[in-house]
């Protein structure tokens, strides 16, 4: 509870800083945010079952490309209400083709199937508009993408904080520790990783479109980078995927991190990313702080011992 | 009126047939030992009643309705709990959780304060009082079994199987777990179990089934299927009977 307040008045406390930050520290700002979005939301679904799921920036992408589509044509709460649809309706198809599939099959599919998004979306626009990029001209500054970002961060945790006391949130760590004994005590397997699947999706959609009109100019691999789902995936995990804040925590100093590296290293970028990622989801799957607390606890047990 | 009813069912892995044939009742209340050497089926019988593994043939019904074309969720609300032969501990959860993951996705779901009581005394059941908020990772292997037991009976089963579950329990707690089940029956619960301990299927079984090989080789009150030639043929080999 003492957290959780503690968080409400962090959060109020940041939604001023577009009120004293210059644009360079406000584009971090908004850099952190979207990635704590993205990782929060991968977490939810991804931390009780460890399906390791690389297809957040198929979500991501569908939603800027959402409003860069209708942007122009409907007005922005409407927009943003379509990009979440689209998100859900193809989470549920998504969803269902792939639960089923487990460890690594379900890694390489999710893969593939942001590089498929990318590929048709890229045909359409090609073949059909006969354009590859879009421009997405909306009044909407920095600060209110900031805002509009701080507010799904917020929902996005409230939602991780219900999930994780709710029937469904155990419904789902029973299905990660064992799908036979948790179909065995009733529980319904392909609705409740649905369910959590969607939502998560649905929230990586809206931190897509919330942050189309930053591009301004948008094509498909902008928004459909690859690097994005690795990078989420190395935040969550880092900062521990089954802890209410450890995705976020996880994600501002990577995101920081990657910021310099992509500046200054720019070749050396994604091997940097790879090796990364290939050590954190071997070493420490459940998270740096998860590891700390289990290393302190070892600790503090040996000092009780005579 | 009988509880469960097997006909004809057959269960095959490519092409070795584990459950050939099978068909038995179970009236409501009775405790019946499910017998044989290993490898002769029995594990598979209950994977095929608890809707883990589907039938390749023949028919399971539960109070006279089909269950063996639905899932183990299903079958899971109509009435059925189990324990595995190598108990399987929800790891990641506390003691108290495990018990918690039955109450809350049973057909008449417990949840939040209400479940924390229903916990409690469920774990004392088992002679786990007080360690609901203990890692189950931390248990010794038969307080796992202890556990996998309060679980099963926190999804309020009609029907419950039993896959050698006093099986590695030394003579006390052998004792224990002997008086624990007879108190089960008492409550009025339907016991099916498999179990190498003849000492505890005297004790608890008015019934016995023998498989050998995927077939049902005896049926009938316990004393009598114990001294049974082709059982203890089955059991020991050809010189002894
Ligand atoms: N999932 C499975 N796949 C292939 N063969 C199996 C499987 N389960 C059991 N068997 C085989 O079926 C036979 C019966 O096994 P089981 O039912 O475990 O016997 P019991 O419990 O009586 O010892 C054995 O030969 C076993 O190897
Ligand atoms: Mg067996």
């Amino acid at each position: 509870m003492m957290k959780l307040l503690a968080a409400l008045v962090a959060l109020a406390a940041l939604a001023f800083v577009p009120a004293f930050a210059g644009p360079y520290p406000l584009g971090l700002g908004i850099g952190i945010l979207g990635y704590g979005v993205l990782a929060t939301a991968w977490a939810m679904f991804s931390g009780p079952t460890r399906y390791i799921s690389l297809a957040t920036v198929a979500f991501f992408g569908l939603g800027a490309y959402t409003v860069a589509v209708l942007a122009d044509v409907l007005p922005y709460p409407l927009v943003l209400l379509v990009a979440a649809l689209v998100g859900l309706v193809v989470a549920l198809i998504v969803g269902l083709a792939t639960l089923r599939l487990a460890g690594i099959y379900f890694v390489i599919f999710t893969f593939g199937l942001t590089e498929l998004v990318r590929q048709l979306v890229t045909y359409y626009e090609v073949n059909v508009t006969r354009t590859l990029g879009r421009y997405v001209f909306l009044p909407i500054g920095p600060e209110h993408i900031y805002w509009q970002l701080l507010a799904l961060l917020a929902a996005t945790l409230a939602i991780a904080f219900w999930v994780s006391r709710s029937r469904i949130g155990l419904a789902l760590r029973v299905i990660g520790d064992d799908p036979d004994v948790a179909s065995h005590l009733g529980v319904r397997i392909t609705r409740t990783k649905l369910t959590l699947f969607s939502i998560s999706c649905v929230i990586m959609t809206l931190a897509g479109a919330i942050q189309a009109p930053r591009w301004t100019y948008i094509e498909p691999s902008i928004v459909f980078n690859p690097t994005t789902s690795f990078l989420v995936v190395i935040m969550a995990l880092l900062g521990g995927p089954n802890r209410l804040f450890g995705p976020l925590l996880g994600a501002i100093p990577l995101f920081l991190l990657f910021e310099w590296l992509s500046a200054n290293f720019p070749n050396h970028y994604s091997i940097i990313l790879g090796l990364l990622f290939i050590a954190i989801v071997f070493v420490l799957p459940n998270g740096v702080l998860a590891a700390g607390d289990s290393l302190w606890s070892r600790l503090t047990r040996k000092a009780v011992r005579p | 009126m009988s509880l469960l009813s097997l006909r004809g069912v057959t269960k095959s892995f490519g092409g070795l047939t584990a459950v050939n044939g099978l068909s038995f009742d179970l009236i409501a209340g009775e405790t019946v030992g499910l017998l044989g050497p290993n490898g002769s089926g029995k594990t598979t019988a209950l994977n095929l009643i608890s809707g883990y593994l589907p039938v390749s043939d023949g028919i399971i019904a539960l109070s006279g309705e089909t269950i063996s074309t639905i899932g183990p969720e299903r079958i899971a609300h109509r009435g059925v709990a189990r324990t595995f032969q190598l108990v399987r501990a929800l790891p990641s959860l506390s003691v108290g959780e495990n018990v918690l993951a039955a109450l809350a996705f049973r057909k008449a779901p417990v949840w939040g304060r209400q479940a924390e009581s229903h916990i409690e005394r469920l774990l004392a059941d088992v002679g786990l009082a007080g360690r609901a908020a203990q890692p189950a990772d931390s248990l010794t292997y038969i307080d796992l079994k202890r556990m996998e037991l309060a679980r099963a009976l926190a999804s309020d089963p009609q029907l419950l199987l039993l896959d050698e579950w006093l099986a590695g329990l030394n003579p006390t707690e052998l004792r224990a777990g002997i008086a624990l089940i007879t108190s089960l029956r008492q409550r009025g619960i339907t016991i099916l179990l498999v179990e190498h301990v003849m000492d505890a299927v005297r004790a608890l079984c008015t019934r016995c089934i023998v498989m050998n090989a995927g077939s049902k080789i005896a049926d009938g009150p316990t004393a009598e299927v114990l001294a049974d030639a082709e059982v203890i043929r089955a059991y020991l080999g050809d010189d002894h009977a």
